[in-house]
Order: C-alpha cells, then structure tokens, then sequence
C-alpha cells in the first residue's frame, strides 16, 4: 500500500519539477508552443491508455472526441454566446455523453470488430464537422475567441504552457488515483479475462464503458485546450490521422504506462520537430522509427526501460 | 432446503447434445462431486449454471429462487462462485489483487470516489488487502502475494482461483478440476482446503478427475456419461456400480477407480 502511495506522489512530483525548471532551458517562445502541445497531446493519449492499456479496449476514432471538445471552444462562444470557459464544460459533456450512448452498443463488439466500429465513429464525427460548414467553418476550418478568465485575457505560449502543464497535472493524478482502486482492479481484471471478471461480479460492460466515457472526456478537454492555446480549430484535429498518432503515442509509450503516455505524446510531438532537417522523408523516418521501436520494445518504452533498470540494480 | 437445486438441464451444439436431461441438488454445506470420462459435460453444465452458457431447457435454483439464464455477475451476487479448467487469472495482477477482485461484491464501488481516491477509497483498499492475503494464506500462497499472477505455476494458479472465488463469500462454489496439476501434497492441501469449505456452510460442487480425491471428500457423487446421469449415490454405491466401471474402461479413470 504504502509503496504504491509513494510510487503516486513520486511521479507527480518528478513531473511538476520537470514542468518548473523545463522553461529555464526554453531558449524561445517557441520551445513552449512545442511543450504544451507535448503536454496536451500527453493528456488526451493518457485518457486513452485508461481505456487501451488499462480497460484492454482499442479506439481507433478517439480524435473525434478532441475534435468535439476543440469545436465546443469554437463554436460555443462565436454561435451560442456561450463563455469558453462553460463551452469547455458543455463540450466535454457531450464528448462524455456520446461515448456513453455510442459505447453501449460497440463495446460488446471485441477485438477488430470494436476497432472497426470506433473508426467509424472517429470518421462521423469528422465528417459532421467538415459538412456542417455555417457552424464550424467547414474544411477551412473556424477561428477560437481567446480565453478570457475573471477578465485577463488568456494568450502568450509561457501562459498556455503553464495552463496545459497543470491540466495535464490533473488528468495524470486522476489517472494514477485509479489504479489501485475497485474500478481500477475491475478495468484491469476485464483486460485479462472478461470470463473471470464477470464471475468476481464485475459488470463489464459497465465498466468498459466508463472507461470509454473516461477517455472521451479527456480528449474533449485536450482539445479544447488546444483549440483555445491555437485560436484556431480545423477538422484536422477530429480526424483519423489524429486518433492513429493518439494510438501510437499509448503504445510506444506503452500500453497501460501512465508515464508512458507522456513520454509517447513527448516522442510523438518533438521528432517532427526535429525531423524537419529530413524535409520530405520527414514522415517516412517517423513511421520507420514506430516500426522498429514496436518489433524491439513492443511493450512499450516506459516499461521496457523500467524492466532493464530493475534488472540492472540486481 | 437445497441452496443449488438443477433440474432437466439440457443444451445441444450444433444439433449434438452435450447435456441432456440433468438435475440434482446440493444442501449448504455439502460437497457434490460430479465425475464422468472426458467429454461428458461436466465443464459444460458448470457452464450452464454458472450463466456463460444458456441452456436449451432445464431450470437453476439458487437457494430457491429461479436463476435461469442470469448473467454471470448477477449470479455472483446471489451467491455463485466457481474456478476454471482452463485456468482464468488475471495474468498481469499480482496474486493479491486477483483475490481483491474477488472481493469486488463486498466493496463500495464509486467511480468518483475512485478517481479523486477519496480517503474512504484507501481505507477500503487496506481492509480488502487483508481480507486477499488472509486467503492466499489459506491456499498456501501467502509469500506470492505480490508477484504477477503470470508467473505463477499451474498448481499454484488453481489455488489462487480458488483464493478468489473464495473471497466473493458464496453460497455456491463450482470447483473445476481444482487438483489438476497439483502434486500429491498440493493436492492433500486442496483436500483439506475443500473440507473446511465445506465445514462453513458453503455447498461445493466439485468436478475432478483424481478419484482417491473425490471417493474421499465427496458426501454424494452424480456420474455423467455423454451428457446424461449415469448413477448418484454415495462414494461407496458408486464405486461399487458396474455401470461406473464400465462407463470409465478403457479410460484412466477405470483403474483409478478400481484402485480407490
Ligand atoms: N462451446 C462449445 N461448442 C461446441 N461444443 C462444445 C462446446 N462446449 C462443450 N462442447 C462439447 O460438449 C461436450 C462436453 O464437453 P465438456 O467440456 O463439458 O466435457 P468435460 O466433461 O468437462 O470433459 P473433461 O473431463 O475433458 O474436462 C464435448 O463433446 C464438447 O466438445
Ligand atoms: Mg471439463
């Protein structure tokens, strides 16, 4: 108990310093712009590692969720009149209120088949998004008021670092809290036989679907936050290309690895960056570098590294 | 009155009968075997009960009321438990959280709670710990309380499944070939562990292949040849009944038997 306890608070800890003392490094503005998107990619993958690594149920559309959540800032306060800071709220509910109404038929469907059916909502939602043009500006895309909080007018990307920092902070306490609770035990015991947990009493399909809801509205809030730090959403950010990069960040950080999740958004995030040298073989070394870390470290790199230092220290 | 009570069950794959016309009933307390060569139907009609199987006809009374055709978790709060053949563990839990995962029913569960680890979350969490290592005590594996499931050995595995339906506190336990993969003194312990199962009130149906096992511990024995009742009765009328004998020649448990 008391192991597990520290092991929470260490991680939390280790973070926050990291979060403190990252920007003494930052040599410009843009060095932030790169770590909150790090950190708000970071919270949207560990939302789906809750459901992924943890619940051992795949999402191939979780995008579509962000990109609700990104379009709730957008359109909430330009449409509705709707303060941004309540449209992230509202936007959230509906990401949360769609997955518990979608999730109820698909997740009795397994392996390829929920893969599949995700997809297809990931793809509905993007494409409502592009077809809807009077709401949310169609392909081009549609402008986000900026954030207004007790009157300061949220911008700057040190401001928005901070604000993504501390909601990842968040997402991943939230997400260490489970672990080692019923819910937590009851995701996990399902992942690994459905058969078991349910004659241990665990209502699957209940549970596989808050970890489902618990996902979308993670993604909900990322998006929105991304939306706001940008000033600027596009259908892009619902789309499938999104949810596969989600994906891959889970599971080349590692699948069920709080700290994976964050480090697979930090690879996802800053290799391009640094790719750009490359020009056009950009994407090509990115899926290279997926293939080739998935054949040596298919658990993922948090957890590999973890597995080489415990053997290291006997 | 029976705290199980199975009647006329009967369920067929693929137009073939796998069970046909079962029934029998089990008294708090009691341990029921039931044995018959491989492919009788023993795994299947604990399947039936147990609610991942639905059943053609036939009826499923849990200490008088009707059962049927419930789902496996509504089943395990009236008080239904049972362990695998084919072993169902939770591999990537240690052994100490598969038994709090037996304890599911007993505690509060509240995702909002859960997910802020409300103080009363780590309170029950302490008191559910102990009631898992209390058990894994009991089945011998107190000192694997933390290593991953996975890694431990068959043997091992079937005691701890039986740590976990233990810890559901049912009225009914379904043990599956719990000695499967024992050595003789695993299997002793099993013998032993059943017994005072048994002694709590708990009504245990046992399906297992080791008959110095079953003629020892078993108050009534149902033997099943191809999906149908064969002859019940007690140790002593089934090993004397030429029909067991025959039923089992040519299989293992024939010389088993005989020897017993
Ligand atoms: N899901 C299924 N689909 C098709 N046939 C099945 C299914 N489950 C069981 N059977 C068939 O039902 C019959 C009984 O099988 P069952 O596993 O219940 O036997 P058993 O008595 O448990 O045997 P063993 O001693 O080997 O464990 C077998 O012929 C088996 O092939
Ligand atoms: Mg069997």
């Amino acid at each position: 108990m008391m192991t597990r306890l520290n092991r929470r608070s260490v991680i939390l800890l280790a973070l926050a310093t990291m979060m403190a003392l990252l920007p003494l490094v930052f040599p410009s503005s843009y060095y932030f712009r790169v770590a909150s998107l790090v950190w708000v990619s970071a919270l949207a993958a560990i939302g789906l590692n809750i459901l992924m690594g943890k619940a051992g149920q795949v999402s191939l559309g979780h995008a579509g969720f962000f990109g609700i959540g990104a379009y709730a800032v957008a359109i909430g306060p330009a449409h509705l009149g709707v303060n941004a800071l309540a449209a992230v709220g509202i936007g959230a509910l509906l990401s949360g209120l769609l997955a518990f109404l979608v999730g109820r038929p698909i997740l009795r469907l397994k392996g390829h088949y929920l893969a599949i059916a995700t997809l297809g909502l990931g793809v509905l939602i993007a494409m409502v998004i592009t077809t809807e043009s009077r709401w949310t500006g169609g392909p081009d895309g549609m402008p986000v008021a900026k954030l207004v909080l007790f009157g300061w007018r949220v911008s700057g990307s040190d401001t928005w670092y901070w604000i993504t920092a501390g909601l990842l902070l968040i997402g991943t306490w939230i997400a260490l809290n489970l672990d080692d609770t019923p819910t937590g035990r009851a995701f996990r015991a399902l992942h690994d036989s459905e058969t078991a947990a349910r004659v241990a009493g665990v209502a699957v399909n209940r549970f596989k679907l808050q970890a489902f809801v618990i996902a979308a509205v993670y993604a909900s809030v990322a998006g929105s936050a991304l939306a706001m730090m940008n000033g600027f959403v596009n259908p892009d950010q619902a789309g499938f290309l999104h949810s596969v990069e989600l994906v891959t960040m889970v599971v080349l950080g590692g699948l069920g690895s709080i700290v994976g999740s964050i480090v697979g958004a930090a690879v996802l995030v800053v290799l391009p960056q640094v790719l750009t040298v490359f020009q056009e073989y950009e994407h090509f070394m990115l899926g290279l570098l997926i293939i080739v870390s998935m054949i040596f470290m298919r658990d993922g790199m948090v957890p590999m590294l973890a597995r080489l230092i415990t053997r290291g220290r006997r | 009155m029976s705290v199980l009570e199975v009647s006329d069950i009967g369920i067929s794959f693929g137009g073939v009968k796998a069970i046909d016309g079962v029934g029998f009933a089990v008294e708090p307390g009691e341990i029921f075997s039931i044995i018959g060569p491989n492919g009788a139907g023993k795994t299947t009609l604990f399947n039936v009960i147990s609610g991942m199987y639905t059943a053609s006809h036939g009826r499923v009374l849990l200490a008088g009321e009707d059962v049927t055709g419930l789902p496996p978790d509504v089943l395990a709060a009236r008080g239904l438990s049972r362990t695998f053949q084919n072993l169902q563990i939770f591999h990537r839990m240690t052994a100490a959280e598969n038994v709090m995962v037996g304890r599911h029913l007993q505690e509060n569960c509240s995702l909002l709670a859960d997910l802020l680890r409300l103080p009363s979350v780590n309170r029950q969490n302490r008191a559910t710990r102990a009631a898992a290592l209390a058990l894994l005590d009991q089945v011998g594996l107190r000192d694997c309380a933390d290593i991953p499931a996975g890694a431990l050995s068959y043997g091992a595995s079937k005691r701890l499944e039986i740590a976990r339906a233990l810890a559901a506190e049912p009225r009914v336990l379904l043990l599956d070939e719990p000695a499967a993969g024992c050595n003789s003194v695993e299997t002793e312990d099993i013998d032993r562990l059943i017994g005072r199962v048994a002694d709590r009130g708990i009504a245990v149906v046992l399906v297992e292949h080791d008959m110095k096992l079953v003629m020892k511990i078993s108050h009534r024995i149902l033997v099943l040849e191809q999906g149908r009742m064969l002859v019940e009765g007690s140790p002593q009328q089934v090993r004397d009944n030429p029909l067991v004998l025959e039923a089992y020649l040519g299989h293992h448990g024939a010389r088993e038997a005989a020897r017993a």
